[in-house]
């Protein structure tokens, strides 16, 4: 499981883009693509390089009417899968 | 008859040249090469792919033959960043130097796909019909990782080199690939013709299964492995470029537009050139794309069948290949009246010997 202190990134060749033709946004890699959902999307968008999986989840902590917890285990959960998946790195 | 608008297409693969060093045996290119003197330039290429970001493609795959062959690559990469497309270089690697590569990373090239044909220096270099081409391409891997570029190794398997595949995992992992791509070989266009020569046994196949599992949850978060078990061994056809005409253009190095790279072999078809006509209407209009797009063109027992709209019957050139006829249900599933034929492959691949016919460009000037 993904440390809160560690701070995610995008693997290299990964990248978040808008797919204008679709309406939507998508993360694009070699023969890879994946759809966020709304809260996949909010997450995705804060990772920066710089921001722990702390600061993500008190970013969204502050933003959202939502109890940390619950917020801390969404962002867990999608960035334990994407390291799986080589879409991220930490 | 008038059909609903298809949806948009995700992927371009652009054939730049059929021109390359290498000869494999199973190329994917058609029997039929296009020379040098019939390739679309640059500035087309840029048209065709601005059309391609316009009408909803995300990925572009840039291809050949050996893409490096041509000297206008940097410029046709950047026309690829200028659309906003993301460009994936599918090379051999044994053309680009530190130099050549830098300024493809300059002109906002993305991702690097470099073939690798054994983890064995000398099998290697058999296969691929280039001396000292191996060594060339660990040299290129190199450099890619100096360039910062992100890497996958992509290794065609088959009778000849299957038993490397762990040693193929670790070239990957040691030639700092993020991503591995094991690919059975597809059997149609110079495959076809030495398919006695590179069917794996049942048994070969087997342990390539079950070292993929192992490695895929050893290797966790470290390097992805894409595997598909190849169609002489399946129950179910896989669903060919996603469906004919659904999601994927090819370009060939003249300019047709295909609905798969290998489509070009079949006969019975006018594909329409991207000299003539833009890719938007070609996607929606051009009947090469809509005569197996979707279900109602299908034959039983695809058309009663509940995976007709998952694996959309299968692949077209294969159906073409062992039937003769290109709008038969795709051999690969069991439920073909043909299916029988890929047992017989087998058997008479069980008996054969090594020898290879190498793909090699035609000695009298073609026109295209």
């Amino acid at each position: 499981m993904i440390a809160p202190t560690a701070i995610p990134r995008f693997a290299r060749g990964m990248r978040l883009r808008e797919d204008a033709a679709r309406a939507r946004w998508v993360v694009v890699g070699p023969e890879r693509l994946f759809v966020p959902d709304e809260i996949a999307l909010e997450i995705l968008r804060l990772l920066d390089g710089s921001r722990s999986v702390d600061a993500i989840v008190d970013d969204l902590a502050a933003r959202f009417d939502a109890p940390r917890e619950a917020i801390a285990a969404d962002v867990t959960t999608l960035l334990d899968d994407l390291l799986a998946k080589g879409v991220v790195t930490a | 008859m008038n059909l609903p608008p298809p949806p948009p297409p995700l992927g371009l693969l652009a054939e730049l040249t059929h021109r390359c060093p290498l000869r494999c045996p199973y190329c994917s290119n058609p029997v039929e090469l296009s020379r040098a003197s019939a390739e679309l330039d640059a500035e087309t290429w840029g048209r065709v792919f601005r059309e391609a970001a316009a009408l909803g493609v995300l990925q572009l795959h840039l291809s050949g033959g050996e893409p490096a062959a041509r000297r206008d690559l940097p410029e046709i990469v950047a026309h690829a960043a200028r659309a906003g497309l993301y460009s994936n270089l599918i090379t051999s690697g044994v053309l680009l130097d530190t130099a050549r590569l830098k300024a493809l990373a300059a002109a906002g090239l993305d991702h690097v796909q470099l073939s690798v044909q054994d983890a064995e220096e000398g099998s290697a270099d058999r296969i691929g019909g280039l001396r000292g081409g191996h060594v060339r391409k660990l040299a290129f891997a190199e450099a890619v990782q100096a360039a910062d570029l992100p890497l996958t190794l992509n290794a065609v398997v088959h009778r000849q080199n299957l038993d490397r595949l762990p040693a193929l995992i670790d070239l990957a992992l040691h030639l700092g690939a993020g991503r591995l791509e094991v690919a059975h070989v597809q059997y149609y266009g110079w495959a076809l013709r030495n398919r006695d020569a590179l069917l794996p046994s049942r048994a070969q196949l087997e342990a390539a299964t079950e070292t993929v599992t192992a490695a895929r949850e050893a290797l966790r978060g470290r390097l992805v492995i894409d595997y598909v078990v190849p169609d002489y061994y399946a129950r179910r056809p896989k669903a060919c470029m996603g469906g004919w005409g659904r999601s994927f253009i090819a370009v060939s190095p003249a300019g047709r537009a295909l609905p798969c790279h290998a489509a070009e072999s079949l006969p019975g078809f006018d594909f329409p050139n991207v000299r003539d006509a833009s890719l938007a209407e070609i996607w929606a209009h051009s009947e090469a794309f809509q005569r197996y797009r979707g279900t109602s063109w299908m034959p039983e027992p695809c058309r009663a069948c509940d995976h007709r709209e998952r694996d959309w019957g299968g692949c077209r050139c294969q159906a073409f290949a062992l039937t003769g006829d290109a709008a038969n249900t795709d051999p690969a599933c069991a439920l073909s009246p043909h299916h029988h034929l890929l047992d017989l492959a087998v058997r008479d691949a069980a008996i054969a010997g090594a020898d290879f016919t190498y793909r090699e460009m035609p000695r009298i000037p073609s026109e295209a």
